[in-house]
Protein backbone atom coordinates (compact mmCIF):
# COMPACT_ATOMS: atom_id res chain seq x y z
CA UNK A 1 0.00 0.00 0.00
CA UNK A 2 1.56 3.25 -1.03
CA UNK A 3 -0.43 5.72 0.98
CA UNK A 4 -0.13 5.75 4.71
CA UNK A 5 -3.26 6.33 6.67
CA UNK A 6 -5.45 5.32 3.75
CA UNK A 7 -9.01 5.17 4.88
CA UNK A 8 -12.11 3.92 3.35
CA UNK A 9 -15.09 5.98 2.44
CA UNK A 10 -18.21 4.36 1.11
CA UNK A 11 -19.56 5.75 -2.10
CA UNK A 12 -23.27 6.15 -2.35
CA UNK A 13 -24.78 3.90 -5.00
CA UNK A 14 -27.10 5.65 -7.40
CA UNK A 15 -29.98 3.70 -5.98
CA UNK A 16 -29.06 3.30 -2.37
CA UNK A 17 -31.20 0.33 -1.41
CA UNK A 18 -29.80 -3.24 -1.22
CA UNK A 19 -26.37 -2.83 -2.76
CA UNK A 20 -25.49 -6.50 -2.22
CA UNK A 21 -28.47 -8.42 -3.48
CA UNK A 22 -27.49 -7.89 -7.08
CA UNK A 23 -30.69 -7.47 -9.01
CA UNK A 24 -31.65 -4.00 -7.75
CA UNK A 25 -28.31 -2.32 -8.33
CA UNK A 26 -28.04 0.06 -11.25
CA UNK A 27 -25.28 -1.07 -13.54
CA UNK A 28 -23.60 0.93 -16.24
CA UNK A 29 -25.03 -1.44 -18.84
CA UNK A 30 -28.59 -0.84 -17.59
CA UNK A 31 -28.16 2.91 -17.48
CA UNK A 32 -26.88 2.80 -21.04
CA UNK A 33 -23.51 4.30 -20.17
CA UNK A 34 -20.23 2.79 -21.37
CA UNK A 35 -17.15 2.95 -19.14
CA UNK A 36 -13.81 3.26 -20.90
CA UNK A 37 -11.57 0.27 -20.09
CA UNK A 38 -8.50 2.43 -19.82
CA UNK A 39 -9.44 5.65 -18.11
CA UNK A 40 -12.81 4.64 -16.56
CA UNK A 41 -14.60 7.70 -17.88
CA UNK A 42 -18.31 7.05 -18.44
CA UNK A 43 -19.96 7.95 -21.73
CA UNK A 44 -23.62 8.20 -22.64
CA UNK A 45 -25.21 7.77 -26.08
CA UNK A 46 -22.23 5.88 -27.47
CA UNK A 47 -22.39 4.80 -31.11
CA UNK A 48 -20.79 1.53 -32.19
CA UNK A 49 -17.01 1.53 -32.75
CA UNK A 50 -16.46 4.94 -31.22
CA UNK A 51 -13.43 5.85 -29.16
CA UNK A 52 -13.13 7.37 -25.71
CA UNK A 53 -13.04 11.15 -25.97
CA UNK A 54 -10.72 11.31 -23.03
CA UNK A 55 -7.95 8.79 -23.72
CA UNK A 56 -8.72 7.57 -27.23
CA UNK A 57 -9.24 3.89 -26.39
CA UNK A 58 -11.93 1.95 -28.26
CA UNK A 59 -15.13 1.81 -26.18
CA UNK A 60 -16.78 -1.51 -25.40
CA UNK A 61 -19.61 -2.32 -23.02
CA UNK A 62 -17.73 -5.52 -22.09
CA UNK A 63 -14.29 -6.79 -23.07
CA UNK A 64 -14.73 -7.95 -26.68
CA UNK A 65 -15.47 -11.63 -27.18
CA UNK A 66 -14.34 -12.29 -23.64
CA UNK A 67 -15.69 -15.81 -23.09
CA UNK A 68 -14.45 -17.25 -26.40
CA UNK A 69 -11.02 -15.72 -26.08
CA UNK A 70 -10.62 -16.84 -22.49
CA UNK A 71 -11.72 -20.40 -23.32
CA UNK A 72 -9.32 -20.56 -26.27
CA UNK A 73 -6.34 -19.33 -24.25
CA UNK A 74 -7.27 -21.56 -21.35
CA UNK A 75 -7.55 -24.72 -23.44
CA UNK A 76 -4.19 -23.93 -25.02
CA UNK A 77 -2.73 -23.49 -21.52
CA UNK A 78 -4.20 -26.82 -20.37
CA UNK A 79 -2.58 -28.57 -23.34
CA UNK A 80 0.81 -26.98 -22.66
CA UNK A 81 0.53 -27.84 -18.97
CA UNK A 82 1.24 -31.53 -19.72
CA UNK A 83 4.63 -31.12 -21.48
CA UNK A 84 5.51 -28.33 -19.02
CA UNK A 85 5.43 -30.85 -16.20
CA UNK A 86 6.63 -33.96 -18.03
CA UNK A 87 9.59 -32.68 -20.05
CA UNK A 88 12.92 -31.69 -18.46
CA UNK A 89 13.40 -27.97 -17.87
CA UNK A 90 17.15 -28.28 -17.33
CA UNK A 91 19.86 -30.73 -18.28
CA UNK A 92 23.08 -30.65 -16.29
CA UNK A 93 26.08 -32.18 -18.05
CA UNK A 94 29.03 -32.57 -15.71
CA UNK A 95 32.23 -34.67 -15.77
CA UNK A 96 30.59 -37.76 -14.42
CA UNK A 97 26.94 -37.66 -15.24
CA UNK A 98 24.09 -36.13 -17.14
CA UNK A 99 21.15 -35.13 -15.01
CA UNK A 100 17.71 -34.05 -16.16
CA UNK A 101 15.43 -31.93 -14.03
CA UNK A 102 11.71 -31.39 -14.37
CA UNK A 103 9.77 -28.70 -12.49
CA UNK A 104 8.82 -31.23 -9.82
CA UNK A 105 12.28 -32.75 -9.40
CA UNK A 106 13.66 -29.26 -8.88
CA UNK A 107 11.26 -28.77 -5.99
CA UNK A 108 12.11 -32.20 -4.57
CA UNK A 109 15.81 -31.32 -4.81
CA UNK A 110 15.30 -28.22 -2.66
CA UNK A 111 13.25 -30.21 -0.20
CA UNK A 112 15.77 -33.02 0.35
CA UNK A 113 18.73 -30.63 0.45
CA UNK A 114 17.14 -28.84 3.38
CA UNK A 115 16.01 -25.56 1.76
CA UNK A 116 12.42 -25.97 2.85
CA UNK A 117 11.47 -22.34 2.50
CA UNK A 118 12.66 -22.24 -1.10
CA UNK A 119 11.07 -25.61 -1.82
CA UNK A 120 7.80 -24.17 -0.58
CA UNK A 121 8.15 -20.93 -2.58
CA UNK A 122 8.94 -22.78 -5.80
CA UNK A 123 6.22 -25.35 -5.11
CA UNK A 124 3.66 -22.56 -4.73
CA UNK A 125 4.86 -20.44 -7.67
CA UNK A 126 5.50 -23.23 -10.16
CA UNK A 127 3.01 -25.91 -9.23
CA UNK A 128 0.12 -24.57 -7.16
CA UNK A 129 -0.34 -21.19 -8.85
CA UNK A 130 -0.67 -22.49 -12.45
CA UNK A 131 -2.98 -25.29 -11.33
CA UNK A 132 -5.05 -22.89 -9.20
CA UNK A 133 -5.30 -20.45 -12.11
CA UNK A 134 -6.46 -23.07 -14.57
CA UNK A 135 -9.02 -24.43 -12.10
CA UNK A 136 -10.35 -21.01 -11.08
CA UNK A 137 -10.74 -19.67 -14.61
CA UNK A 138 -12.51 -22.87 -15.70
CA UNK A 139 -14.82 -22.53 -12.69
CA UNK A 140 -15.55 -18.87 -13.48
CA UNK A 141 -16.25 -19.61 -17.14
CA UNK A 142 -18.55 -22.54 -16.40
CA UNK A 143 -20.49 -20.65 -13.74
CA UNK A 144 -21.03 -17.79 -16.21
CA UNK A 145 -22.28 -20.13 -18.87
CA UNK A 146 -24.65 -21.79 -16.42
CA UNK A 147 -25.91 -18.29 -15.49
CA UNK A 148 -25.21 -19.08 -11.88
CA UNK A 149 -25.59 -16.51 -9.12
CA UNK A 150 -23.66 -18.64 -6.66
CA UNK A 151 -21.26 -16.66 -4.40
CA UNK A 152 -20.77 -13.74 -6.77
CA UNK A 153 -18.71 -11.67 -4.37
CA UNK A 154 -16.37 -14.57 -3.58
CA UNK A 155 -16.02 -15.42 -7.27
CA UNK A 156 -15.09 -11.82 -8.05
CA UNK A 157 -12.48 -11.97 -5.27
CA UNK A 158 -11.16 -15.24 -6.71
CA UNK A 159 -10.71 -13.54 -10.05
CA UNK A 160 -8.87 -10.67 -8.40
CA UNK A 161 -6.50 -13.13 -6.68
CA UNK A 162 -5.81 -15.02 -9.91
CA UNK A 163 -5.15 -11.78 -11.73
CA UNK A 164 -2.57 -10.74 -9.13
CA UNK A 165 -0.69 -13.97 -8.45
CA UNK A 166 -0.53 -15.30 -12.00
CA UNK A 167 2.69 -13.49 -12.87
CA UNK A 168 4.65 -15.18 -10.11
CA UNK A 169 4.79 -18.46 -12.01
CA UNK A 170 7.45 -16.88 -14.20
CA UNK A 171 9.83 -17.60 -11.32
CA UNK A 172 11.04 -20.92 -12.69
CA UNK A 173 11.63 -19.43 -16.13
CA UNK A 174 13.97 -16.86 -14.59
CA UNK A 175 15.75 -19.48 -12.49
CA UNK A 176 16.44 -21.64 -15.53
CA UNK A 177 17.62 -18.57 -17.48
CA UNK A 178 20.10 -17.60 -14.78
CA UNK A 179 21.43 -21.09 -14.14
CA UNK A 180 21.85 -21.72 -17.87
CA UNK A 181 23.63 -18.41 -18.30
CA UNK A 182 25.96 -19.01 -15.40
CA UNK A 183 26.89 -22.67 -15.54
CA UNK A 184 28.70 -22.71 -18.86
CA UNK A 185 32.11 -24.00 -17.81
CA UNK A 186 33.36 -26.17 -20.62
CA UNK A 187 34.75 -29.47 -19.46
CA UNK A 188 33.39 -29.23 -15.93
CA UNK A 189 29.73 -28.50 -16.02
CA UNK A 190 27.31 -27.16 -18.58
CA UNK A 191 23.62 -26.60 -18.02
CA UNK A 192 21.26 -26.65 -20.98
CA UNK A 193 17.71 -25.35 -20.86
CA UNK A 194 15.26 -28.14 -21.68
CA UNK A 195 12.10 -28.12 -23.80
CA UNK A 196 9.95 -28.24 -20.65
CA UNK A 197 10.71 -24.61 -19.84
CA UNK A 198 9.33 -23.47 -23.20
CA UNK A 199 6.05 -25.24 -22.49
CA UNK A 200 6.05 -23.91 -18.93
CA UNK A 201 6.63 -20.32 -20.09
CA UNK A 202 3.79 -20.80 -22.58
CA UNK A 203 1.46 -21.92 -19.77
CA UNK A 204 2.30 -18.80 -17.76
CA UNK A 205 1.81 -16.44 -20.69
CA UNK A 206 -1.40 -18.14 -21.86
CA UNK A 207 -2.99 -18.13 -18.40
CA UNK A 208 -2.00 -14.47 -17.92
CA UNK A 209 -3.61 -13.60 -21.25
CA UNK A 210 -6.67 -15.65 -20.30
CA UNK A 211 -7.12 -13.76 -17.05
CA UNK A 212 -6.61 -10.44 -18.86
CA UNK A 213 -9.21 -11.24 -21.50
CA UNK A 214 -11.70 -12.44 -18.89
CA UNK A 215 -14.31 -9.85 -17.93
CA UNK A 216 -15.51 -10.30 -14.32
CA UNK A 217 -18.59 -8.19 -15.04
CA UNK A 218 -19.96 -11.07 -17.12
CA UNK A 219 -20.47 -13.01 -13.89
CA UNK A 220 -22.77 -10.29 -12.60
CA UNK A 221 -24.52 -9.98 -15.96
CA UNK A 222 -25.13 -13.71 -16.10
CA UNK A 223 -26.57 -13.75 -12.58
CA UNK A 224 -28.93 -10.90 -13.44
CA UNK A 225 -30.23 -12.60 -16.53
CA UNK A 226 -31.00 -15.76 -14.58
CA UNK A 227 -34.47 -16.99 -15.50
CA UNK A 228 -36.79 -16.06 -12.67
CA UNK A 229 -38.57 -18.80 -10.81
CA UNK A 230 -42.36 -18.77 -11.27
CA UNK A 231 -44.00 -17.19 -8.23
CA UNK B 1 -21.75 10.89 -27.20
CA UNK B 2 -21.31 12.85 -24.01
CA UNK B 3 -19.30 12.42 -20.88
CA UNK B 4 -20.94 11.53 -17.58
CA UNK B 5 -18.48 12.93 -15.09
CA UNK B 6 -20.49 12.70 -11.88
CA UNK B 7 -20.86 8.90 -11.98
CA UNK B 8 -18.34 6.09 -11.65
CA UNK B 9 -18.78 2.42 -12.58
CA UNK B 10 -17.14 -0.49 -10.77
CA UNK B 11 -14.71 -2.16 -13.14
CA UNK B 12 -15.39 -5.62 -11.77
CA UNK B 13 -19.17 -5.74 -11.34
CA UNK B 14 -20.43 -2.72 -13.31
CA UNK B 15 -22.38 -1.17 -10.41
CA UNK B 16 -22.73 2.57 -10.85
CA UNK B 17 -22.05 5.03 -8.05
CA UNK B 18 -22.23 8.75 -7.65
CA UNK B 19 -18.69 10.08 -7.45
CA UNK B 20 -17.76 11.70 -4.19
CA UNK B 21 -15.05 14.30 -3.72
CA UNK B 22 -12.08 12.46 -2.25
CA UNK B 23 -9.97 13.87 0.52
CA UNK B 24 -6.26 13.29 0.77
CA UNK B 25 -5.36 9.58 0.36
CA UNK B 26 -8.97 8.52 0.50
CA UNK B 27 -10.14 5.45 -1.38
CA UNK B 28 -13.63 4.41 -2.38
CA UNK B 29 -14.65 0.79 -2.75
CA UNK B 30 -17.54 -0.88 -4.50
CA UNK B 31 -20.18 -1.90 -1.99
CA UNK B 32 -21.30 -4.85 -4.05
CA UNK B 33 -18.02 -6.63 -4.87
CA UNK B 34 -15.38 -4.79 -2.85
CA UNK B 35 -13.23 -3.63 -5.78
CA UNK B 36 -11.47 -0.30 -5.59
CA UNK B 37 -13.38 2.47 -7.34
CA UNK B 38 -11.21 5.52 -7.04
CA UNK B 39 -8.11 6.50 -5.10
CA UNK B 40 -6.83 9.94 -4.30
CA UNK B 41 -3.27 10.30 -5.52
CA UNK B 42 -2.62 13.96 -4.75
CA UNK B 43 0.03 13.16 -2.13
CA UNK B 44 1.78 10.80 -4.57
CA UNK B 45 2.23 13.26 -7.39
CA UNK B 46 5.34 14.98 -6.17
CA UNK B 47 6.93 11.71 -5.16
CA UNK B 48 6.60 9.71 -8.35
CA UNK B 49 8.99 11.64 -10.58
CA UNK B 50 12.05 11.47 -8.27
CA UNK B 51 11.35 7.81 -7.59
CA UNK B 52 11.13 7.10 -11.30
CA UNK B 53 14.44 8.85 -11.98
CA UNK B 54 16.05 6.89 -9.14
CA UNK B 55 14.59 3.80 -10.76
CA UNK B 56 16.25 4.65 -14.04
CA UNK B 57 19.66 4.82 -12.33
CA UNK B 58 19.06 1.49 -10.65
CA UNK B 59 17.96 0.05 -13.97
CA UNK B 60 21.26 1.05 -15.59
CA UNK B 61 23.28 -0.50 -12.74
CA UNK B 62 21.18 -3.66 -12.78
CA UNK B 63 21.86 -4.12 -16.47
CA UNK B 64 25.50 -3.05 -16.63
CA UNK B 65 26.91 -5.15 -13.81
CA UNK B 66 26.98 -8.91 -13.25
CA UNK B 67 24.17 -10.44 -11.24
CA UNK B 68 25.97 -13.49 -9.94
CA UNK B 69 29.57 -14.63 -9.94
CA UNK B 70 30.37 -18.31 -9.78
CA UNK B 71 33.62 -20.07 -9.11
CA UNK B 72 34.04 -23.72 -9.91
CA UNK B 73 37.41 -25.51 -9.96
CA UNK B 74 39.21 -22.18 -10.24
CA UNK B 75 37.18 -21.02 -13.22
CA UNK B 76 35.30 -17.79 -12.53
CA UNK B 77 32.15 -17.05 -14.47
CA UNK B 78 30.02 -13.93 -14.20
CA UNK B 79 26.68 -13.34 -15.76
CA UNK B 80 24.74 -10.19 -16.51
CA UNK B 81 21.04 -10.00 -17.27
CA UNK B 82 21.72 -9.65 -20.97
CA UNK B 83 24.35 -12.41 -20.83
CA UNK B 84 21.89 -14.96 -19.51
CA UNK B 85 19.37 -14.02 -22.18
CA UNK B 86 22.05 -14.44 -24.84
CA UNK B 87 23.01 -17.82 -23.40
CA UNK B 88 19.41 -18.93 -23.81
CA UNK B 89 19.36 -17.66 -27.37
CA UNK B 90 22.52 -19.65 -28.08
CA UNK B 91 20.71 -22.72 -26.77
CA UNK B 92 17.96 -22.16 -29.31
CA UNK B 93 15.40 -21.16 -26.69
CA UNK B 94 14.26 -18.12 -28.62
CA UNK B 95 10.77 -17.91 -27.16
CA UNK B 96 11.97 -18.06 -23.56
CA UNK B 97 14.86 -15.67 -24.26
CA UNK B 98 12.40 -13.24 -25.83
CA UNK B 99 10.03 -13.52 -22.89
CA UNK B 100 12.78 -12.96 -20.32
CA UNK B 101 14.22 -10.03 -22.21
CA UNK B 102 10.92 -8.21 -22.58
CA UNK B 103 9.76 -8.76 -18.98
CA UNK B 104 13.05 -7.84 -17.31
CA UNK B 105 14.84 -5.53 -19.77
CA UNK B 106 12.58 -3.94 -22.36
CA UNK B 107 9.28 -3.35 -20.55
CA UNK B 108 10.80 -1.95 -17.33
CA UNK B 109 12.78 0.55 -19.42
CA UNK B 110 9.70 1.54 -21.43
CA UNK B 111 7.71 1.98 -18.22
CA UNK B 112 10.35 4.20 -16.63
CA UNK B 113 10.88 6.36 -19.70
CA UNK B 114 7.16 6.68 -20.40
CA UNK B 115 6.47 7.70 -16.80
CA UNK B 116 9.24 10.30 -16.84
CA UNK B 117 7.85 11.72 -20.08
CA UNK B 118 4.28 11.80 -18.77
CA UNK B 119 5.20 13.42 -15.48
CA UNK B 120 7.35 16.09 -17.05
CA UNK B 121 5.00 16.77 -19.97
CA UNK B 122 2.18 17.19 -17.50
CA UNK B 123 3.88 20.05 -15.70
CA UNK B 124 4.37 22.11 -18.83
CA UNK B 125 0.78 22.96 -19.68
CA UNK B 126 -0.47 24.00 -23.08
CA UNK B 127 1.34 21.29 -25.03
CA UNK B 128 -1.79 20.12 -26.75
CA UNK B 129 0.15 18.77 -29.71
CA UNK B 130 1.53 15.93 -27.61
CA UNK B 131 -1.94 14.87 -26.47
CA UNK B 132 -1.92 11.80 -28.71
CA UNK B 133 1.49 10.76 -27.40
CA UNK B 134 0.33 11.18 -23.80
CA UNK B 135 -2.75 9.05 -24.46
CA UNK B 136 -0.71 6.36 -26.13
CA UNK B 137 1.93 6.24 -23.39
CA UNK B 138 -0.60 6.19 -20.58
CA UNK B 139 -2.47 3.31 -22.16
CA UNK B 140 0.80 1.50 -22.76
CA UNK B 141 1.84 1.85 -19.12
CA UNK B 142 -1.43 0.24 -18.06
CA UNK B 143 -1.21 -2.58 -20.59
CA UNK B 144 2.42 -3.38 -19.81
CA UNK B 145 1.99 -3.28 -16.05
CA UNK B 146 1.47 -7.03 -15.43
CA UNK B 147 4.39 -7.83 -17.74
CA UNK B 148 7.04 -5.92 -15.79
CA UNK B 149 8.52 -8.68 -13.66
CA UNK B 150 11.51 -7.19 -11.88
CA UNK B 151 10.45 -8.41 -8.43
CA UNK B 152 9.82 -11.93 -9.69
CA UNK B 153 13.20 -11.95 -11.39
CA UNK B 154 14.76 -10.92 -8.08
CA UNK B 155 13.18 -13.91 -6.37
CA UNK B 156 14.47 -16.01 -9.27
CA UNK B 157 17.99 -14.76 -8.55
CA UNK B 158 17.68 -15.86 -4.93
CA UNK B 159 16.38 -19.29 -5.90
CA UNK B 160 19.11 -19.75 -8.53
CA UNK B 161 21.67 -18.63 -5.96
CA UNK B 162 20.67 -21.29 -3.45
CA UNK B 163 20.46 -23.89 -6.20
CA UNK B 164 24.07 -23.36 -7.20
CA UNK B 165 25.51 -22.87 -3.74
CA UNK B 166 25.75 -26.63 -3.34
CA UNK B 167 27.88 -27.14 -6.45
CA UNK B 168 30.02 -23.99 -6.61
CA UNK B 169 31.12 -20.85 -4.80
CA UNK B 170 28.60 -18.17 -5.72
CA UNK B 171 28.75 -14.47 -4.92
CA UNK B 172 26.00 -11.93 -5.52
CA UNK B 173 26.95 -9.12 -7.90
CA UNK B 174 26.23 -5.40 -7.61
CA UNK B 175 23.30 -5.80 -9.98
CA UNK B 176 21.40 -7.84 -7.39
CA UNK B 177 21.27 -4.93 -4.96
CA UNK B 178 20.28 -2.58 -7.76
CA UNK B 179 17.54 -5.01 -8.78
CA UNK B 180 16.30 -5.14 -5.20
CA UNK B 181 16.02 -1.35 -5.01
CA UNK B 182 14.47 -1.26 -8.49
CA UNK B 183 11.81 -3.79 -7.47
CA UNK B 184 10.83 -1.60 -4.51
CA UNK B 185 10.81 1.55 -6.65
CA UNK B 186 8.62 -0.14 -9.23
CA UNK B 187 6.18 -1.17 -6.54
CA UNK B 188 5.94 2.45 -5.39
CA UNK B 189 5.91 4.02 -8.84
CA UNK B 190 3.44 1.68 -10.52
CA UNK B 191 0.93 2.07 -7.72
CA UNK B 192 0.53 5.52 -9.22
CA UNK B 193 -2.22 4.96 -11.70
CA UNK B 194 -1.60 7.12 -14.78
CA UNK B 195 -5.32 7.35 -15.40
CA UNK B 196 -5.26 10.28 -12.96
CA UNK B 197 -3.75 12.27 -15.74
CA UNK B 198 -7.11 12.06 -17.48
CA UNK B 199 -9.31 12.23 -14.46
CA UNK B 200 -10.90 15.56 -14.10
CA UNK B 201 -11.85 16.65 -10.65
CA UNK B 202 -15.53 16.54 -9.85
CA UNK B 203 -17.47 19.51 -11.16
CA UNK B 204 -17.65 21.93 -8.28
CA UNK B 205 -15.28 19.93 -6.10
CA UNK B 206 -12.53 22.50 -5.98
CA UNK B 207 -14.68 25.19 -4.35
Amino acid sequence: MPATGTHQSASQPVEAESPVAGSRVKTAARLGVVPCHHCATLWKDVEAHSCCGCCGARLHVRKPDSLNRTWALLIAACIMYVPANMLPVMTTVSLFEEKQDTIMSGIVYFWVSGSWVLALIVFIASFLVPLFKLAVIILLLITIQRRSNWRLVQRTKLYRIVDVIGRWSMLDVFVVTLVTGLVQIRGFAVVHAGPGIVAFAAVVVLTMLASISFDPRLMWDAAEHEPRKPV
Amino acid sequence: MREVSDLIACEECDAVYRRVALGRDEVTFCRRCGAELERDMSSQRGRVLPLTIAGLFMYVIANAFPIVQMELHGVVNRVTLMGSVLALTAEGMHFVAFLVSITTILFPLIQLLALIYLLTAQNGRGRSGSRAAINLLTRMIQILRPWVMVEIFLLGVIVAFVKMKSIAIVLPGIAVWALGVLAFLFAAVLSFNPRHIWRKSLPGAEE
